[in-house]
């Protein structure tokens, strides 16, 4: 989808699409929520206004912006097609990639709010610091840890072995799940929903031999016990993932110690 | 956090709100506003056993016998035979004298104080944000439930029918 519209704008150029398709440009407004260390020590709302075609993404009224009316404005994004996970921010409330957004589904008839996501420092605008939310990630080992002799070969795996984590490979790491935890929100200590979707995604490979080790982790105080099962990280995550399930698993699996 | 102070359209974007441009600028940025507690590489890996892991477990397994147990009990105090008319000195002295409901209330008793006061266990650990606070909150937490729960107990246990 992002890709269609990206092409569309390639080729008609700016120029040729406000000439010829003006009628199906809408006027939106954005309310961003901005914050510049080096201008003021509070945040504050700037609405900008713009025509836009309602079937781009809200990181194309980002570009809009920034390329054209105001180039302060600070955020991340990479691949801009549901990748890289650069680009969570939370719009109209709900955490959300700027760049699988459409404008047209969030209701542009009333001004369209983005701030950075919640529960991590911001740094400027919309850019935060995201050392915390690794940090938790760093910690749950995510990486194969095995024993032995490296194969010659690959490491063989079932299709049914693979199918038990098939869920958490979806990860790109945006932390919109883990930005939309309300415990997370309040002590930042908690590992958070990304970091034991990335422990989940190991721990039930069969080709991993650390999942005693990962479920050690996770049993501390600041592990999945402190899950409250809101599912705000399930209604979150942009990539599908049934974070909140994946939770439930890691608790299951300490609890029965077997996965 | 004012909604209102730089409503700029397009055209007016550049320019910078102004009251406090003497304040902080590049040499002398404002402080970032940290959330309350986050991680770090030096975050106490703390391993508590298996403790948080059975007030998870004792939660459900608490819940479950509760919902018996006070269904139960409001059905008998309140509907059934007259409902809440019936309840009096008489009643509860006649109840009691079974060691049937005697076990049965020293459960609902228990279960209820614990399953209550772990429940605000986890929401002082979630919502208390400096460490001081949190703890002298646990600890009036504890020293309520443990009254409680004697008080209750000894109540049950040392009830005299022929008070008067
Ligand atoms: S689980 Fe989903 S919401 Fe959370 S970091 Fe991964 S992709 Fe993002
Ligand atoms: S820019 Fe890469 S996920 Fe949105």
């Amino acid at each position: 989808m992002g890709t269609a519209t990206l092409e569309k704008n390639d080729s008609a150029g700016p120029v040729d699409s406000a000439e010829n398709s003006a009628s199906h440009l809408i006027t939106v407004t954005l309310r961003i929520r901005r914050f510049n260390p080096e201008v003021s020590d509070e945040p504050q709302w700037q609405d900008f206004t713009l025509e836009i075609d309602p079937k781009e993404r809200v990181l194309d009224a980002l570009h809009k912006i920034k390329w054209e009316i105001d180039g302060t404005l600070t955020f991340r994004r990479s691949c801009a097609h549901g990748i890289c996970g650069s680009d969570a921010m939370r719009i109209n409330g709900r955490n959300r990639l700027a760049c699988k957004t459409l404008i047209k589904d969030i209701g542009p008839d009333k001004p369209i709010t983005v701030e950075a996501i919640k529960g991590l420092t911001v740094l400027k605008d919309l850019v935060v610091d995201m050392d915390p939310f690794f940090q938790a990630y760093r910690d749950v080992m995510p990486f194969l840890i095995t024993s032995g002799n490296e194969p010659t070969r690959e490491r063989y795996q079932s299709a049914e072995d693979r199918e038990r984590f098939d869920d958490t490979t979806k990860c790109i790491l945006c932390a919109a799940c883990t930005s939309s935890c309300p415990v997370f929100w309040n002590d930042g200590q908690y590992f958070g929903p990304a970091a034991i979707v990335n422990a989940h995604r190991f721990i039930f490979d069969s080709r991993d031999e650390a999942g005693e080790q990962r479920l050690e982790i996770l049993n501390d105080k600041d592990g999945v016990w402190r899950c409250r099962t809101t599912f705000n990280c399930t209604d979150a995550c942009p990539r599908g993932i049934e974070v909140t399930k994946a939770i439930q698993e890691v608790k299951r699996a300490l609890i029965t110690r077997r996965f | 956090m004012s909604t209102t102070e730089t409503t700029e359209t397009a055209n007016g974007a550049a320019t910078e709100p102004t009251d406090d441009v003497a304040l902080f600028d590049v040499d002398h940025p404002a402080p970032v506003i940290e959330p309350p507690r986050k991680r770090t590489a030096k975050t106490p890996k703390a391993s508590r056993g298996n403790f948080e892991m059975q007030t998870w477990l004792f939660m459900r397994l608490s819940g479950i016998v509760l919902v018996v147990l006070v269904l139960g009990h409001l059905l008998i105090q309140l509907v059934l035979d007259g409902g809440v008319s019936k309840i009096g000195f008489a009643f509860v002295a006649g109840r009691w004298a079974s060691p049937f409901w005697q076990v049965w209330d020293l459960a609902m008793l228990w279960l209820a104080m614990l399953h209550g006061a772990n429940g605000l266990r986890t929401v002082i650990n979630d919502y208390a944000e400096r460490d001081n606070t949190r703890f002298w909150l646990k600890m009036l937490l504890y020293v309520a439930t443990v009254f409680t729960v004697l008080l209750g107990t000894l109540v049950i246990f040392t009830f005299d029918p022929n008070i008067r």
